[in-house]
């Protein structure tokens, strides 16, 4: 069997055209598809040493599908929205607040090393997350809004870099 | 030989031959090499039925060299010339190795990797290790009757591309065909895996000589994921070692030692901490060459206290690739130990707190990689059965960035993304008519790219003279299945294509490989008297640019009346060195070496002050 690669990223997995999506479907079919294209299935066959251009696709289309953000925003491209009207940085005022209010709390416990108010950060911000991505299910998969979707995919962004800040803090003081 | 090989992929080319291919543990302390027969993979011997050698290679004086336990013995009386641990300086700068005060080494600063100075000239830590695996290679052949078709070598996985590249190199260098470089806790979970068919998701807890790996894996039918790793590659059993060994210089009351007593001293407390995992106290006595004696006792409270930030050390990688797994301690379903340094009772008790549970400890921590190394060989040359599809999806350690504006990394790729990988991004131009960009490739996780480690610099030319910010400029990384990084760049908005690949720049090209294998070929041809000529030749004009560049660093370590015989040494080496008397230009070389003595040990002291200024003790 042949993989065809110029497929988009949710045939390519054979998966159906939606936010919610089942990972250990995901995981299965990644598994499988490398199981055909990746290097070391080759290794041994002349001319093939190098040949990842399967495998590098696939690993493309599973990392963009995997996380939330990546995968909706990979939805709303299929639409044919502009990457620049996904991304832009325009955010609904009464966000701005609330973001202000993360960065600080953040940047407070960061300042002065505590690790439990990180930790409690943390997982405020996975119960946060867990709700934005609920909305986003429902604007995408259900009312079909993507225009309140992309507003929605920004502000995932956000929480997710708060994310990666947090990590970053607690990953400086596990010394 | 078949000119035209038809297959279908998955299938071998030719089903019937069986391949020779082996998997190679290059260890700090250790090396294995490993391969599957009939089915079973298998460490291979030496004549001595002993499947380790240590990894220790001695340079003699007469130009002989010395391996693993043929090489220990010297240990003690050359220590300047029998090099251990030489991992540890793979890929690495003078200012990256830690007790560096410690080692008995004549050390040289040169761009990108540190070299050593023996009495067969200098090596680069790439060559030594290459004797160490021309070795393995050698014994594999005599087992196997025949040549190797590949092999596959392991490496840290917490290893970043300098020291991946420096790893490759000298196995090519050894005259291996290297089938792929495989991370070391991987390796491990394989031969685990395959062995007691799990499922689920593992830690592999790899503490080794010198360096130390997390890596948390999920085993699902046939398929290991990785999904993510961390470390510490200056972390291992030999710096338990040096706090015993810093701990006796402590308590012995003795004058600083001789090299050859430092070493004396190290091989004794490596003793006293393996002694230590059986019992509850050992003696630490010795009689130094200085003829002072060394009468100590240690007690397991006594090595467990001193060495309890080194276990604590250990512990944050773990929480590192949980965090970055997504994962509880309470999530795994298992832990793997590899490498020696794990059979110590308080770092399994340390893991076994951590996970809230006992750590598995059935197969031979010594010898786990070499085996999953040798499946993975076995594997990649097509001696597998059809029904035996099983599959490793490694990540890359450490993320890859580009310098910005303001000393910054941009990452490109982020660590833990699953291998291969390519990412592009666009930059543009800040001028006007701006016709040529750099680039600096950094790998690390810090934000300032001074924190990250410099893999390579370059520059596209001919991008089309534009306004600003009207350039495309597609920068695009890709990371192989080994591993290893290559970067290409292009200006697409005008369809003018100016694109460049780059090897990070302590790498070896295959043309500079091909050339020492080449002259390598070539000497053992030669007469005898021309090849040492021709060392003689390249080896003085080593010696010649080392001064030239130590004389413009430092020149000012030295006095007129010291300088003016060593450059008059330097021009009568430089006219020898067009002649064709070998005698002649080996005295020359011995007298500049001979003159530039004081001058080295001087700029080593300054080097190694720099290295430690702002670092307290407690941190070496």
């Amino acid at each position: 069997m042949s993989v065809d690669l110029s497929l988009d990223f949710f045939s390519l997995f054979g998966l159906p055209y939606r936010f919610n999506l089942d990972e250990t479907a995901l995981d299965r079919a990644w598994h499988a598809l490398q199981t055909e294209v990746h290097p070391d299935r080759t290794a041994h066959l002349p001319n093939s040493r190098g040949a990842m251009a399967g495998a590098l696709r696939v690993n493309e289309a599973y990392a963009a599908l995997k996380k939330p953000v990546t995968r909706a925003q990979y939805l709303l491209e299929l639409t044919g929205m502009s990457l620049d009207a996904i991304n832009g940085n325009t955010v609904a005022p009464e966000y701005l607040m609330e973001q202000l209010e993360w960065r600080e709390a953040v940047e407070e416990a960061r300042r002065v090393n505590d690790v439990d108010a990180l930790e409690q950060l943390a997982l405020r911000l996975q119960i946060r997350t867990d709700g934005v991505i609920a909305q986003l299910a429902e604007e995408l998969d259900g009312q079909r809004d993507l225009e309140a979707a992309a507003d929605t995919v920004r502000r995932l962004m956000f929480l997710d870099k708060l994310r990666l800040g947090i990590d970053d803090a607690l990953a400086a003081l596990d010394n | 030989m078949a000119l035209l090989q038809i297959a279908e992929p998955g299938q071998s080319a030719a089903p019937h031959k069986h391949r020779l291919a082996v998997g190679i543990d290059l260890g700090t302390t250790n090396s294995l090499v490993a391969t599957v027969r009939n089915g079973i993979a298998v460490c291979l011997t030496d004549g001595q039925g002993r499947s380790r050698m240590p990894s220790v290679v001695h340079y003699r004086e007469d130009g002989g060299i010395e391996l693993g336990f043929n090489a220990m013995s010297t240990h003690v009386s050359d220590p300047r010339n029998t090099i251990v641990s030489v991992k540890r300086f793979m890929g690495r700068g003078l200012a990256d190795v830690t007790h560096i005060e410690a080692m008995p080494y004549v050390f040289e600063e040169t761009p990108g990797m540190l070299r050593l100075r023996t009495v067969q000239g200098s090596k680069s830590p790439v060559e030594i290790s290459a004797e160490l695996l021309r070795a393995l290679r050698e014994r594999a052949e005599a087992s196997l009757g025949g040549e190797l078709t590949g092999a596959v070598v392991t490496v840290p996985a917490y290893f970043d591309d300098a020291q991946r590249q420096a790893t490759r190199d000298a196995a090519r260098l050894a005259g291996l065909h290297v089938l792929r470089l495989l991370n070391e806790p991987t390796a491990a979970a394989v031969a685990y895996g395959l062995d007691n068919a799990s499922e689920g998701v593992y830690a592999v807890f790899d503490l080794g000589g010198g360096t130390f790996d997390l890596s948390i894996l999920k085993l699902t039918r046939g398929v290991f994921e990785v999904l993510a790793t961390n470390g510490d590659t200056a972390l291992g059993g030999d710096d338990f070692d040096h706090r015993l060994y810093c701990w006796a210089l402590d308590h012995a009351r003795i004058a600083p030692p001789s090299a050859e007593d430092a070493r004396r001293l190290q091989m004794a407390a490596r003793a006293v901490k393996e002694l230590l995992t059986v019992s509850e106290e050992a003696p630490f006595r010795l009689r130094l060459g200085s003829g002072e004696e060394v009468d100590l006792t240690v007690t397991r409270a006594d090595f467990f206290g001193m060495t309890r930030p080194l276990v604590q050390k250990t512990l944050v990688p773990v929480k590192r690739a949980l965090r970055d797994a997504g994962l509880l301690p309470g999530d795994i379903k298992g832990v793997v130990m590899v490498g020696g340094a794990t059979r110590m009772p308080h770092v399994q008790r340390a893991v076994a707190e951590f996970f809230g549970q006992e750590p598995l400890t059935n197969l031979d921590p010594d010898k786990v990689v070499a085996l999953g190394a040798s499946m993975q060989a076995n594997a990649l040359v097509g001696n597998r059965r059809e029904d035996d599809h099983w599959l490793l999806l490694d990540v890359i350690p450490l993320s890859l960035g580009l310098e910005t504006m303001g000393g910054l990394s941009e990452k490109i790729i982020p660590r833990n993304a699953t291998l291969p990988v390519a990412r592009a991004q666009e930059f543009t131009t800040f001028k006007d008519g701006q016709t040529a960009m750099s680039f600096h490739v950094v790998q690390g996780e810090r934000e300032l790219v001074a924190d990250c480690r410099s893999l390579a610099r370059f520059e596209l030319r001919g991008i089309p003279p534009m306004a600003a910010g009207a350039a495309r400029v597609r920068v695009t990384f890709q990371v192989d299945a080994d591993g290893l990084l290559s970067v290409s760049a292009c200006e697409t908005s005008t369809g003018v294509e100016a694109s460049i690949h780059v090897k990070p720049s302590y790498g070896l090209t295959d043309d500079e490989i091909a050339g020492m294998l080449r002259s390598g070929l070539e000497h053992a041809s030669d007469d005898l008297a021309a090849r040492a000529l021709r060392e003689q030749q390249v080896e003085a004009e080593r010696l010649l640019e080392a001064c030239a560049q130590a004389l413009a660093t430092d020149g000012e370590l030295l006095g007129e009346a010291e300088r003016a015989p060593i450059d008059a040494l330097i021009a009568r080496l430089r006219q020898l060195a067009a002649r064709d008397d070998a005698a002649a230009l080996s005295a020359g070389i011995a007298a500049l070496t001979r003159a530039t003595e004081e001058f080295a040990a001087r700029r080593m002291n300054r080097t190694l002050r720099a290295a430690l200024t702002g670092h307290n003790i407690d941190e070496l």
